[in-house]
């Protein structure tokens, strides 16, 4: 995104209109967060405050965490319909083996890393589609999650539990780790030389490769980052429930998968944006449930309310794109 | 031999092979016991899934990133409505059956506009639509403990000589959508557009329609699929549809359906849909936990699309 200041062009030049479209295309994600603010601001305005954000965005850390890993996988053209199945089984590895046997949990997270990584090789080599392969996936981690912990319990390990309930001065902890989180991704992905090979990868790989760039390599490591930030959404989710379940990060493919698209990604041509990916995921945060609450629009809808502000931001989309042309 | 031959040639004579390889497998584990009642609960479950799966591929053979999310909350959707409807008297099975596939009918035509009218890809398309439908099912459908009428539930599970009238009438059903994918000006545009969409609306096929045609019945047979699978389960459920987000897929792909689009195998899912089911049964049969029944189940998944290989990328 081309940040033009709007007032640089005259208004009447079809340029200029065409600039403005851009910049406001650009600034969607913040403005469609900027809405559900005001709206919860309206509706309850001491909500706005150092404690109702850090209750209001209690579980955003872990949905921008997914988010991320899901935005790595559409920078390559491909998608993870694993991911949410995945952030369970970290999450119950997190709150038995972690803590009981440090040792054998890194080792096994690590190791699900490499896996991710070895399904881009898979993925890439035989040229198969992500989405029946991630689909397939779901099923093992979840399998694998009912193994490690077949009852919903264990514990989170303090040092997680310590980090998760931080309490730094003046911001809650919420913003401040997706400030971090977007500001650390951002550079990476955007600024640096690799990551544009990998946004290039989803781009234009024919002139990549013909560039001399491995694609199988880039696919390994956009399926590894995915694979990291899985892990650590899943850890950080258990550091803020404290407690694991087998299922509790089913609803986080749909979810990461809508925070991409409503951050301003797209599905094809590796354009994606991972500050646009962390508004969306605290839009969506916001979203579901405590707007809702402070609607009195029973929990029934929340899923609803997910969707239904996917369709709108897409639709507000489609209207700035017309006017872009 | 070159009958042989030939047959080995088909694509989706090893979904056959492979449901034929994991029933006999389950035979020799219980010594031949329940071999045929083995086929028979086969038959019923995986109509279920042929259903679904044959309005899945028509929507994938459309061309890449063509397929339908939204089948599990449709068929949740569908479910609660023919029960509903029906309210459990045996006069009303025709209008509730008709109800749950104008539903369905409905969502895929909401799936068409938004992908139309937003210009979107049609996974988020029918992301977005599923996370509506499945807020309406929970809100509709919520304490709703209908059971089917006794003669639709009986129709359900209706055997004659160990066969499920169910899974006859399925067969029909699949000759029908093949002689409608091969031989009649639907079938032939839908694989047109997958071939190549530019091409094909300079031939003057009308895309737009097909694909709202399309869309339209992939989301009307999840409607039927629903009521069937309501009336078979004896009553109606917000998770009913849950597990066929993956069986459509998988028995389109495993049954030798391109994913790349405008290739399309009916016969396949069949195939395709047969070996899941046994597969389950099998692993049921050796006592497995469900944490290990999970993993081979994705893991065998996985493996058959690697054995099968995907596309080659089109020049």
């Amino acid at each position: 995104m081309t940040a033009i200041a709007p007032g640089t062009l005259p208004k009447s030049s079809p340029r200029g209109s065409a600039a403005r479209a851009r910049l406001l295309r650009g600034l969607l994600p913040a403005l469609s967060l900027a809405l559900v603010l005001m709206a919860i601001a309206w509706l309850n305005p001491r909500a706005i405050s150092y404690f109702g954000f850090n209750l209001m965005l209690n579980l955003a850390i872990p949905i921008a965490l997914a988010t991320i890993a899901q935005m790595f996988v559409i920078a390559g053209n491909e998608l993870d319909l694993s991911i949410g199945t995945f952030v369970g089984f970290v999450g119950c590895v997190t709150a038995t083996w972690l803590r009981d046997a440090p040792l054998i949990g890194i080792v096994v997270l690590l190791g699900s890393i490499g896996v991710y990584a070895l399904l881009g090789a898979l993925i890439h080599l035989r040229n198969l589609p992500s989405i029946v392969v991630t689909l397939g996936m779901s099923f093992v981690w979840q399998g694998l999650a009912i193994l490690v912990l077949p009852k919903p319990g264990g514990k989170a390990p303090d040092w997680l539990l310590s980090i998760m309930s931080f309490k730094p001065p003046y911001i809650p902890f919420p913003i401040l780790a997706a400030l971090i989180i977007a500001a650390v991704v951002h550079f990476g992905l955007m600024r640096t030389s690799y990551g544009v090979i990998l946004r290039g990868s989803g781009g234009n790989a024919a002139a990549l490769r013909r560039a001399g760039w491995s694609l199988l390599k880039t696919k390994i490591m956009l399926f590894a980052l995915t694979g990291l930030f899985g892990v650590l959404s899943g850890m950080a989710l258990i550091g803020i429930t404290t407690s694991a379940d087998a299922n509790i990060g089913n609803g986080y493919t749909l979810l990461s998968i809508a925070g991409v698209i409503l951050g301003g990604g797209e599905f094809v041509g590796g354009r994606v944006s991972p500050i646009g990916a962390v508004l969306g995921a605290l839009t969506l945060a916001l979203a579901a449930s405590p707007l809702l609450t402070f609607m009195h629009i029973p929990s029934d809808w929340q899923v609803a309310a997910n969707g239904a502000i996917l369709i709108i931001v897409l639709a507000a989309r489609v209207l700035i794109s017309r006017r872009e042309r | 031999m070159t009958s042989v031959r030939t047959l080995l040639e088909k694509p989706w004579i090893w979904s056959f092979v492979g449901a034929l390889v994991v029933w006999l497998a389950t035979v020799a584990f219980t010594g031949g016991y329940g071999a045929g009642g083995m086929v028979t609960a086969a038959l019923s479950l995986a109509v279920f899934t042929v259903i679904v799966g044959v309005g899945q591929m028509f929507v994938i053979t459309l061309g890449p990133g063509n397929v339908d999310l939204s089948l599990p909350a449709n068929i949740g959707l569908a479910s609660a409505v023919a029960m509903k409807v029906m309210g459990g008297s045996d006069s009303m099975i025709v209008v509730g059956l008709l109800a749950a596939l104008a539903c369905g009918a409905a969502i895929g035509a909401i799936n068409y506009l938004l992908i139309w009218a937003l210009r979107i890809p049609p996974i988020i398309a029918t992301l977005s639509a599923s996370f509506i439908i499945q807020s309406v099912d929970i809100s509709y459908g919520r304490g709703l403990q209908i059971k089917p009428p006794p003669g639709f539930a009986d129709f359900t599970n209706w055997q004659v000589l160990g066969i499920p009238v169910l899974a006859m009438l399925t067969v029909l059903f699949t000759i029908g959508a093949a002689l409608a994918l091969q031989r009649m000006i639907f079938g032939r545009s839908v694989l047109a557009i997958g071939q190549n969409i530019r091409a094909a609306w300079l031939a003057g096929v009308h895309v737009g329609r097909i694909r709202f045609l399309t869309y339209t019945l992939c989301g009307a047979l999840g409607g039927i699929d629903g009521a069937l699978l309501a009336g078979y389960f004896r009553g109606a459920n917000v998770d009913i549809g849950n597990e066929y987000l993956l069986a459509s897929i998988a028995v389109v792909v495993i049954g030798g359906t391109s994913v790349a689009g405008g290739k399309a195998n009916v016969p396949g899912v069949w195939g395709a849909g047969l070996f899941l089911v046994l597969l389950l049964t099998m692993l049921n049969t050796f006592g497995v936990s469900a944490g290990v029944r999970l993993v081979l189940t994705g893991l065998i998944i996985v493996g058959v699309i690697t054995a099968a290989g995907g596309e080659k990328a089109a020049r």
